[in-house]
């Protein structure tokens, strides 16, 4: 995520968040080492788009909103529906955020959400053809982030993942009945950071920047792996990654409990 | 590229178990790395891994630019992985997209985990990647020579990078897919460490891995890239040896 100028923290914070966490086993803001800050979600914030979400991740913010227009398929898969992932990174949102073609961060979230979604099927694309190799639904979903503050893969994964379950195909658009779409299960990533060798789940911006690696894990309700991620320049040890993957077993649960029915 | 969802109607194992090419599950295809094959880099290697074919430069440490990038503590490592057009079946429209974008971030961070970019303040290393030929499992190809290409550059490293790649194919877990597997796979695992310690600096997933299927690969990896490591190292010394008969010793 954002490193520059901006990024320089006192050192006195430093101390303090690196402190909490190694002695008391407790983050700066109180948190358990494995617990995600609040979660808000709000569906159909945007009544013009085919489905959407408002999500707030403690104070990180984004907006999904689902399109869903009939189109060409791929040529090499002519009897599934297209979808697509986009995520904005708004200069509203952080400093240092700027307006222009899509950032390395901002396309390698996308890309992480996307595979969560893709990978565990949650979109049942095969029910998506409206004509067989000449037109299908191709599902848009574009995510704005308009408040920064730490993890966006799990705040846009949950916001694309409420957005979609709650949204309707516009088939009366091609002379046919609205339909809602299909959906067979609902992904939850969870991304750790590691600050010190000790790994926290869903870090705020600040402990963003003082980790060293991060990794996304994606599961679904068949406790399955879906989607994996490693960033940042630092490292995991096997073990710490086998934990991480228990952890967002448990965390998702979590997470699918306050998804939208 | 994968072709979402499609059913493999396509036999990829043989009534002994083998794949396609005579490989068993935990083999991996042949692998050849040579360095410093270019004049102009500081460093290169060219690797070819199955019938991927990948010449790799290194830059640097030179100084940063733009100016605004420079770190006052440490140099960055930047990596640039880019498909040449004729490198892939259908021609690949020349230029940067979204998942070279994302391939280069991955492999820019893990090797500036094994690079002592403490050693050079404001500077940065450039390491291009050149996929002339893709057969599957590029990003691992082309980060285990960039570890390769740094090193005969001359770059001080904790460690070389070494990577390897396990998938599922008609339910069974597999190391190293084939482009043919890859098209018809239905989990994806690329994964990077440093070998001496065992620390993984890139991981990704895409499909679906049971944890068990998870261990398997993992475990199958790991053991994949020791054989790997040692041909890094052979290449290596192999052009030392070169050298050292080029001053008459």
């Amino acid at each position: 995520m954002p490193r520059d100028e901006l990024d320089v923290m006192s050192e006195i914070k430093r101390n303090y968040i690196l402190q909490k966490i190694r002695k008391d086993g407790i983050r700066a803001d109180g948190r358990k080492l494995d617990e995600m800050r609040k979660v808000v979600i709000q569906t159909n914030f945007i009544p013009r788009a085919s489905g959407s979400a408002v999500v707030t991740l403690g104070r990180t913010k984004v907006v999904c909103g689902i399109k869903i227009e009939a189109g060409e398929p791929f040529p090499d898969t002519p009897n599934q529906g297209v979808l697509t992932t986009n995520v904005e990174l708004l200069p509203m949102a952080f400093p240092t955020f700027e307006a222009g073609p899509p950032s390395e961060d901002s396309i390698e979230i996308a890309r992480v959400v996307d595979r969560g979604i893709r990978e565990s099927k949650m979109i049942d694309l095969q029910k998506l053809v409206v004509e067989p190799a000449k037109q299908v639904w191709i599902v848009f979903i574009d995510i704005d982030v308009i408040d920064y503050d730490g993890n966006l893969i799990d705040a846009c994964t949950i916001a694309a993942v409420s957005a979609l379950a709650t949204a309707v195909v516009p088939a009366s658009t091609i002379g046919q009945k609205d339909f809602p779409l299909p959906i067979t299960c609902r992904p939850a990533s969870v991304t750790m950071v590691k600050i010190d060798n000790i790994v926290v789940v869903d870090p705020d911006l600040e402990e963003e920047q003082i980790a060293s690696a991060r990794l996304t894990v994606t599961m679904a309700e068949d406790g399955h792996l879906k989607a994996m991620q490693k960033g940042e320049p630092g490292f995991f040890t096997f073990e710490e990654i086998q934990k991480a993957i228990k952890t967002s077993s448990d965390v998702g649960n979590q997470i699918r409990d306050i998804y939208p029915k | 590229m994968r072709l979402l969802g499609t059913a493999s109607d396509k036999k990829l194992f043989d009534e002994n178990g083998l794949r396609l090419d005579g490989r068993s599950p935990g083999d991996l295809r042949p692998i050849r790395i040579e360095t410093d094959v270019l004049n102009r880099a500081d460093g290169s290697a060219f690797i070819e891994w199955g019938g991927n074919k990948i010449q790799v430069a290194v830059y640097g440490p030179r100084e940063a630019y733009p100016r605004h990038m420079q770190d006052i503590n440490q140099a960055f490592v930047r990596a640039r992985y880019n498909m040449a057009a004729f490198s892939v079946d259908e021609r690949k429209r020349p230029g940067p997209d979204r998942r070279s974008m994302e391939i280069s971030k991955v492999i820019s961070e893990a090797l500036q985990a094994a690079v002592m970019v403490e050693l050079f303040p404001r500077a940065q290393i450039d390491v291009f990647i050149e996929v002339l030929q893709a057969d599957a499992g590029t990003r691992i190809a082309g980060l285990t020579a960039s570890a390769v290409a740094l090193a005969a550059a001359g770059v001080p490293m904790r460690d070389l990078v070494v990577g390897c790649t396990a998938g599922k194919v008609d339910g069974k877990v597999v190391l190293d897919l084939s482009k043919e597997e890859d098209n018809f796979g239905q989990a994806d695992l690329p994964v990077a460490i440093m070998p001496k310690s065992g620390k993984v600096v890139l991981m990704q997933m895409d499909g679906d891995l049971s944890i068990d299927e998870f261990n398997e690969a993992t475990s199958m990896i790991f053991k994949a890239t020791e054989r790997i490591n040692q041909i890094q190292r052979d290449a290596l010394k192999k052009n030392y040896a070169n050298t050292a008969q080029d001053w008459g010793e």
